[in-house]
This record gives C-alpha cells, sequence and structure tokens, in this order.
C-alpha cells in the first residue's frame, strides 16, 4: 500500500509491522508523533503491544532493557535532550546485550533550547555500543526500523534509527508500506533463544563481574560490532529479496569519475544528489559518497569508495567542540591506513548546526571552496555562519 | 519540479494544507513532499509560521527549505504586514491569498507574478460554520495551477474526514475551485 506518510509515522509503522511486543516512551518534540501514533495504532487494535508510560527517557530505556530481557521485542523512540538522560541505559542496554531498538530523531542540544536537525545528540552515543543508522528519506526510515530489529536480535545488540528534525519527521511523502504478513515473513517473532528472565528457569543477570570476565565481555562485544558489518550487509540483501528495495552501508553516486566527493548522512546526502546531478551538469566532476552506518564504521568500505581520490569534502551536521566533525574525523582515523599517493586531502565541513538548511547552493559552495582550495588547512570550515 | 511556500498563522492549517497537496498528489500518480517550519519551539498559535509543499513526477531527493517558490499561498494577508511573502517567488510565479481585498487593493498588480484572492474565510464560515480555511484554498490552488486534479483534491479531503465533515469540505473545495475557474476565464 503506497500512502503519504511523515518520517515519525513511517518510525511508528517500521515497529508496528515489525510485530514490536513492548514499546516504553516518553514524549519529547520532535520525536512526540512517533509514540503518538504507536499509541493510537494500539488503540485501534493495529498492534498487539504493551505500552509503558514512563516518568522519563531514563526510565523508558530501563523498561525497554527489562522487556528484552524478559524476551520480547522492545521499542522506544527519543530525541536530543532525552537520548541524553537515557545516557547511562544506552551502555546498560549493550552491556547486558539486549536487542532493544530506538529511534532517535536527531535534535539539537541545549543551552540555548533549539528543537532542529542536528546530529550531535547520536554521535555523542558513539561508544554506548549502539549500532548507528541514517536515514535519508522516509522509506529508508521505515525499512531500516524494520531492519533494525533483524539487526539487533541477530547480534544481542541494541540498534538505533535515526532520522532528521523535521527535514524527516515532519515531512510527509509518498512511501510503500509493506504487507504485515511480509514483514513476519522477513523477521519472525523474536526468539531470545538460550536465555531469558524467565522466572520457571531462573538466571542471575547483570551481577558483578570480576575484572576478567568483564573484559571478556567487552571484547565480545568488539567482535560483534566487526561482525555486525557482514550482518547488516546480510540483512539489507535480505531485504532487497523480500521487498526490492536495497540499502548499503556506503554507497557512491557519480563518485567513480569524481575529482571531488563529498561525503553526506541523512537528509543531506539526499539533497546532495541533486546537488551533484547540477554540478555535473556545469561540467563538473563531481560525486557523492552517502555513509549509512556509523556504529560500526564501515571503514573498509569507505576505503573502497575512497581509495586513489584527490579530494573528498565531509559535511558534518554536527560538531565536537575543540575537533571539528565527527564524521570527518572517524573518516580520517581510517583513510590513515591508506599510502599517501593514495590518500585523498580530507575537507571536514561543518553545515546545519541546530537546524540550518543545508540547500543545493550550500552543497555548491563547499563542493568550489574544495576543488580551488590547495590544502585543508586554508579553508573555513563552517559554511554559512557569520564569525560575530 | 514545482514548489509551493505557504504563508500562515499557527492553526491556520498551513501544513495540513501542504499534506493535502501532497495526497492529493500520489492520487494523480505524481509525487508530493510536504513540510513545515514553524519557528519558536513548534507551538506557534497565531504567529506566523510557513509550509512548504514540492510536486514533482518523479521520486524528490531535494530536502531543503523552499527559497525560490513557484507559488505562494498567503492565508492571512495580515502577514504581508510582518514580512515579505513573495520573496524569492520567481518570475511568472503565482501568489494566491485569502483576503476580502483586491489584487489591485493590495498593491499586487502589475508585479513580475500573478496574484488571485479568495475570501477562503467566508466560504468556509458559510459552509462549514468555522474559518478553517486550508480545504478552500486546496480547491482554489487546484484552479489556478493545475498542477493538482479537483478529483484528487476532493479524494484527498474525503479520505481526511470521513463522514459528514468530509462531503462539507468537499464543497467547499468544489466552490473554491469553480469560483477561481471563473475568474480566470
Amino acid at each position: 500500500m503506497r500512502k503519504v506518510l511523515t518520517g515519525n509515522q513511517a518510525v511508528a509503522y517500521g515497529a508496528m509491522l515489525s510485530g514490536v511486543e513492548v514499546v516504553a516512551a516518553y514524549p519529547i518534540t520532535p520525536q512526540t508523533t512517533i509514540i503518538e501514533t504507536l499509541a493510537d495504532m494500539q488503540a485501534e487494535g493495529l498492534g498487539d503491544f504493551d505500552y509503558i508510560r514512563v516518568e522519563s527517557e531514563h526510565s523508558a530505556m530501563a523498561a525497554c532493557i527489562g522487556a528484552s530481557m524478559g524476551g520480547v521485542r522492545t521499542f522506544t523512540a527519543t530525541s536530543g535532550q532525552g537520548l541524553f538522560l537515557m545516557h547511562e541505559m544506552l551502555h546498560y542496554a549493550s552491556g547486558a546485550r539486549t536487542p532493544v531498538v530506538l529511534a532517535n530523531v536527531n535534535r539539537a542540544p541545549a543551552a540555548p533550547w533549539n528543537i532542529w536537525s542536528d546530529q550531535t545528540d547520536s554521535l555523542s552515543q558513539r561508544e554506548t555500543g549502539w549500532i548507528q543508522l541514517y536515514c535519508e528519506g522516509n522509506q529508508e526510515v521505515l525499512d531500516t526500523t524494520i531492519m533494525a530489529f533483524k539487526i539487533a536480535e541477530k547480534l544481542k545488540l541494541p540498534a538505533m534509527v535515526i532520522l532528521d528534525a523535521f527535514f524527516l519527521s515532519h515531512t510527509s511523502e509518498p512511501i510503500e508500506i509493506p504487507d504485515k504478513e511480509a514483514v513476519k515473513d522477513f523477521l519472525p517473532t523474536y526468539d531470545p533463544k538460550d536465555i531469558w528472565l524467565d522466572p520457571d528457569n531462573p538466571h542471575t543477570f547483570g551481577a558483578i563481574a570480576m575484572s576478567d570476565p568483564y573484559m571478556e565481555l567487552r571484547w565480545q562485544i568488539q567482535r560483534d560490532m566487526e561482525i555486525a558489518k557482514s550482518v547488516i550487509a546480510e540483512v539489507h540483501e535480505d531485504f532487497a529479496h523480500h521487498f526490492g528495495r536495497m540499502y548499503h552501508q556506503v554507497e557512491g553516486y557519480l563518485a567513480e569519475d569524481a575529482e571531488v566527493l563529498v561525503i553526506c548522512t541523512g537528509t543531506a546526502a539526499s539533497t546532495a544528489r541533486v546537488a551533484v546531478e547540477a554540478l555535473r551538469a556545469e561540467g563538473e566532476r563531481a560525486g557523492l559518497v552517502k555513509i549509512k552506518t556509523f556504529r560500526p564504521f564501515p571503514g573498509e568500505e569507505i576505503i573502497g569508495a575512497l581509495k586513489g581520490k584527490k579530494k573528498v569534502a565531509v559535511i558534518d551536521r554536527n560538531f565536537s567542540p575543540g575537533a571539528q566533525g565527527i564524521w570527518a574525523q572517524e573518516l580520517r582515523s581510517v583513510l590513515c591506513e591508506l599510502s599517501d599517493q593514495e590518500r585523498p586531502m580530507v575537507y571536514g565541513y561543518i553545515a546545519g548546526i541546530g537546524g540550518c538548511d543545508i540547500s543545493v547552493k550550500t552543497i555548491k559552495e563547499i563542493y568550489y571552496k574544495t576543488l580551488e582550495s590547495h590544502r585543508p588547512d586554508d579553508i573555513d570550515m563552517w559554511v554559512g555562519v557569520r564569525h560575530v | 519540479m514545482k514548489e509551493t511556500r505557504i504563508h500562515g498563522r499557527g492553526g491556520q492549517g498551513s501544513l495540513v494544507l501542504a499534506q493535502f497537496m501532497a495526497i492529493a498528489a500520489l492520487e494523480d500518480g505524481k509525487y508530493g513532499q510536504a513540510f513545515p517550519f514553524l519557528g519558536g519551539g513548534g507551538e506557534r498559535r497565531g504567529k506566523p509560521i510557513m509550509a512548504f509543499c514540492r510536486l514533482n513526477d518523479r521520486p524528490i531527493r531535494l530536502r531543503s527549505r523552499v527559497a525560490e517558490p513557484d507559488y505562494v499561498i498567503v492565508q492571512d494577508a495580515t502577514i504581508m504586514r510582518e514580512l515579505d511573502v513573495t520573496e524569492g517567488l520567481k518570475d511568472g510565479g503565482l501568489v494566491l491569498l485569502n483576503t476580502d481585498k483586491s489584487v489591485e487593493d493590495l498593491g499586487l498588480s502589475g508585479k513580475p507574478f500573478e496574484a488571485h484572492t479568495i475570501s477562503a474565510d467566508n466560504l468556509a464560515r458559510r459552509i462549514l460554520g468555522r474559518p478553517i480555511i486550508n480545504t478552500a484554498l486546496l480547491g482554489a490552488f487546484a484552479a489556478i495551477t493545475n498542477e493538482i486534479t479537483l478529483q484528487s483534491a476532493l479524494n484527498a479531503v474525503r479520505s481526511k474526514f470521513p463522514g459528514r465533515l468530509g462531503e462539507k469540505n468537499a464543497q467547499v473545495v468544489q466552490e473554491s475551485y469553480d469560483q477561481l475557474m471563473r475568474n480566470s476565464s
């Protein structure tokens, strides 16, 4: 069925079609309409799940962890400050190996208050052991929500589906809603397999681990994050087989013969497709590389796409004070494996902070700045900001 | 691709109007993309806000705000005291205003764009009993731009409001459409 949905409705459809069994959530703009839609779906009998109302995001995640330990499929959604309040429990979710799925609508951190798009909230959760999947359109949002459950449950690691505030969360566009039975065929009911909170078969969960077993358990998370790269690739293939839509951890667009590659994530990648087409029409050899996964970071695929290129321009709608754009840092750390001849110069740009627009004009400006520059340290990295 | 910017006040249904346009486009076998720009903390009842709608015959990849619209819809002409609603409007573009005044009275004749007015307030008050104007502007938009068909606009409204409310809103769409078709012929 094809229907006009917002990004937030697409998330709710994704969770409902996935047969989620427990939703625990607390409202926050711009996420609220996700959990409102889920509440409506439950009230109308579209989804058969328990809906736990909690007093904070911290409790929402705690409830999801408990439910997941009980062996059921669990979901929550949040944004910005809500994600920050969950932070402690985000670490707990991965440590406890609970495959919780969370949709985060990117919202800029306060102060000052701002409700618009900025990836600093989710990227700040880099060390929490969550898989992070970024989306450029509402179809990808719905499809990624479904895939996130499969990826998380295969790995017993939690997964975050990430969408830009307003540019996706409140944007309506036509998307294909898969049939619930077809989704069930792709994603059967969650089976916790070996172990879950079962009164008839008692176990101790999360008790103190002495240093050696603790370190082993951390190592296992690292091992499984590496395995996650192939699991994500398999789930993408499997999804394409079932529904005919293919996604990639790293995707090139007009990239092969490009002289300058723009590296984008989220909705900036979508607009960059139009910008790169416009630059090609101007006779420029411009290309795009879209990165979908932040954790695990798809280093090998990025090297494959960028090796031998002259210049890449990373557009970060986020920043780490004192260290600039976060995707640019990650990219530099994988590219240092390449020899000097093979390694492109990395230009890191900051744009779209706090919901500022990233338009075709912005991306073209970045492209030409990069093309004309000799060295990355020559340029002003902050695009469209008054230096006052 | 055609881009529309809607200027309204929080509570006037600017986003709902943009969504109706996107739903009608889907009915027509086209693609639509509708989104708001609220300003403030998002709670903006009575304050000037914007909504955008892109319409295209293939999927829409562009996800920035609309800066150079083909069409501008003004839900409350008093907003024109506060901001330039025609900023960035393409030459040869169209402006549709909800007002009792004429295009001449508003000083919008002889410009590089075409202006149309409709008293959506009066139409909505008469048929719906309340000044809920977005369906009147939807019918008028269909008439002056031909970007969506009348039938799809009617279907979009009926699918959003089933039953009697849907029929009344469909009547609003039909009457506003007819009125603008008469005016422009």
